[in-house]
């Protein structure tokens, strides 16, 4: 069905569930693949850069967010690959997905910031305005 | 080389030359406003951010990273401003750009890595604090109407972007209250109160100070304190681009660009200056990733002065002051209370000592200074301590010793040992220390000594091969009739 999967997370509550949602997804085809983006807010790079001792400790530290995921990718045998980004979320996905040739992209609903809860979900919101192909919004 | 410099300047055209752009409308608040707080004409702020973002472009070692006249630098001239006047302030500048250089022709970037995150954290929290507090003289206490306008300003600067960021919102608060204010008539101080604009291109002057070492004695210490403040935020703002690019950069070039920048910004009446972290990501945001974008930044900004020199005079203070406010927000690192409650309790000192030595002192270099020497001796103090584990069975004695041992650690080392039993086999193991002086084979020596003294069995163990190497230069432990004073 959905051969080529795209899933955008976070690190949140929100993207763990859309990590389940994906999994599914790709176990109801064969040979699927999901690429996993992760996108480092430009507006959060200077508490980034400030709170690693160097580069290295930057990449891990942003992987360590990430590693629930991987985490629940690799236990269910999940063809994956991972994508680190730079740039306001929203948009860098919206350009990532359309230029693959995605079947779905899944996101959460909403994300990390506690000021977005009230907003929502401004990210999946752009994301699902401007996606070429399907989304699939996780709540 | 060619096509690498063709790559780092034509490299992404369309992007460089909007971006650049943009920032140039964000910066023609900020070298206002940061004139103003180093005491000086709004012409010095906007000469230094032309010709920093020029000469920086074309010398730098970070393509896409912005840098002009900054508050940073700002906050430490105003006392040389205030005692001696403007034209110590460009001299200052022209030898903060030879320290610069020297330091970056030395290779300094690479000492960076040993200003802890602790002190850096502090720098920029210390950095917010005096923003702001320099802003109380122009909002608190003047009027109504003055509130009123900070107030605005900061409405339009943080909900703008919520359905806009095509043009920088500082700017658009700029046009609309500056407007509001010419048209109506709210009594509110305006830049052209504090000084100057006039519409020219910056000219080549030679600073008209005695050239003399009395001159050279006043200066200089502000010159050093610059030049350390201008490369730390700098080398910060750099790394800062770095990642939001995933590309490297030259850290020592960027020092010797940041150099020649502030040389040339002195001769041509601009204060000392730096890469600002503000600015670069609005750059990087706006599409700028290439030299060629600090380069329009320089040239459209030269074009606004002289285009909008008349307006730039009405701008009402209250709004710089808004402006100034976002900016002390947006320096402020607000991940600092999560890394107090977090971080060990040791770096939580000396980030709140760095942030405290700066409020107080009012400079930046000497916060710096202080938390770097705050940090060196809490590493001593933390590595000076020697774990001594210790388990008893019926006729086995085992101490196990961990960590470094010391000038500074044998103390710990030796406080650690039970001298009161008798006729017991001791094994003291060193799996995991290191001896590192003849001070830490003496207290072995004593140790050892005192044991044996009870008639006991002492065994050194698992010592490491340099550590086994001294203990057999120099312990003395296993000749019969060693004192420990030997030594």
């Amino acid at each position: 069905m959905y051969k080529n999967i795209l899933l955008a997370v976070d690190g949140s509550e929100h993207s763990l569930r859309s990590t389940e949602e994906a999994i599914k997804l790709h176990d109801s085809s064969d040979d699927a693949h999901i690429d996993v983006v992760y996108v480092a807010d430009y507006d959060k790079a200077k508490y980034d850069v400030l709170h690693a001792h160097d580069k290295e400790e930057l990449e891990a530290k942003r992987r360590k967010k990430l590693l629930p995921i991987e985490k629940m990718l690799k236990d269910n045998n999940v063809t994956h690959t991972y994508h680190l980004l730079h740039g306001d979320p929203g948009p860098t996905i919206v350009a990532f997905a359309n230029k693959g040739n995605y079947d779905l992209l899944v996101i959460g609903s909403r994300g990390l910031s506690k000021f977005q809860k009230m907003v929502l979900g401004s990210v999946s919101h752009k994301v699902v305005k401007q996606a070429n192909c399907p989304v699939f919004v996780v709540k | 080389m060619m096509t690498q410099m063709k790559e780092q300047w034509f490299g992404n055209v369309k992007g460089d030359v909007l971006s650049g752009i943009v920032v140039a409308l964000a910066l023609i608040p900020e070298a206002i406003a940061f004139s103003i707080i180093a005491g000086v004409d709004p012409m010095v702020g906007l000469y230094a951010s032309f010709t920093i973002a020029i000469v920086t472009s074309i010398f730098g070692g970070r393509p896409a990273m912005i840098s002009g006249a900054t508050g940073a630098m700002a906050l430490l001239m105003l006392p040389l401003v205030k005692d001696y006047g403007l034209d110590y302030l460009l001299a200052a500048t022209i030898v903060t750009g030879i320290i610069q250089y020297i330091f970056g022709a030395l290779k300094v970037a690479r000492l960076m890595k040993f200003i802890p995150r602790a002190v850096m954290i502090g720098f920029v929290n210390a950095l917010a604090i005096l923003i702001f507090t320099s802003q109380i003289p122009h909002f608190i206490g003047i009027s109504t109407m003055t509130y009123v306008f900070v107030i605005i300003t900061l409405i339009i600067i943080y909900v703008l972007p919520r359905f806009t960021t095509a043009i920088p919102a500082p700017l658009v608060a700029i046009v609309v209250l500056t407007a509001i204010a010419i048209f109506g008539d709210y009594n509110l101080g305006t830049v052209g109160d504090l000084g100057e604009v006039t519409r020219q291109l910056p000219s080549f002057i030679i600073p008209n100070v005695p050239f003399t070492f009395e001159t050279l004695g006043i200066i200089l210490p502000y010159a050093i304190a610059l030049s350390i403040v201008g490369l730390l935020e700098s080398l910060l703002t750099a790394t800062i681009v770095d990642d939001i690019t995933d590309t490297e950069s030259n850290k020592n070039k960027e020092s010797r660009g940041q150099g020649l920048a502030n040389v040339v910004t002195g001769f041509f009446g601009g204060m000392a200056g730096c890469a600002m972290i503000g600015q670069s990501i609005i750059n990087v945001k706006s599409g700028g990733r290439k030299r060629l974008s600090s380069f329009v930044a320089g040239i459209f900004l030269m074009f606004l002065i002289l285009a909008l020199g008349n307006v730039v005079i009405q701008i009402p203070m209250p709004v710089l002051v808004g402006i100034m406010i976002m900016v002390s927000i947006g320096t402020f690192d607000w991940g600092s209370f999560k890394y107090l409650k977090n971080a060990p309790k040791s770096d939580a000192i000396i980030m709140l000592a760095t942030v405290g030595i700066v409020v107080y002192t009012h400079d930046l270099s000497q916060g710096v200074l202080a938390g770097v020497v705050l940090s060196a001796i809490f590493f001593v103090a933390k590595i000076s301590i020697v774990k001594v584990d210790t388990k008893t069975t019926a006729d086995l004695t085992t101490y196990w010793v961990r960590g470094q041992v010391f000038f500074a650690s044998v103390d710990s080392f030796t406080q650690g040992f039970d001298y009161s039993v008798e006729n017991q086999i001791i094994d003291i193991d060193f799996n995991e220390a290191h001896i590192w002086d003849d001070s830490a084979v003496f207290a072995i020596d004593k140790v050892v000594i005192k044991l044996r003294k009870n008639h006991n069995t002492v065994n050194l163990k698992n010592l490491n091969t340099q550590s086994q190497e001294l203990v057999e230069k120099l312990a003395i432990f296993d000749d019969p009739n060693a004192k420990p004073a030997a030594h």
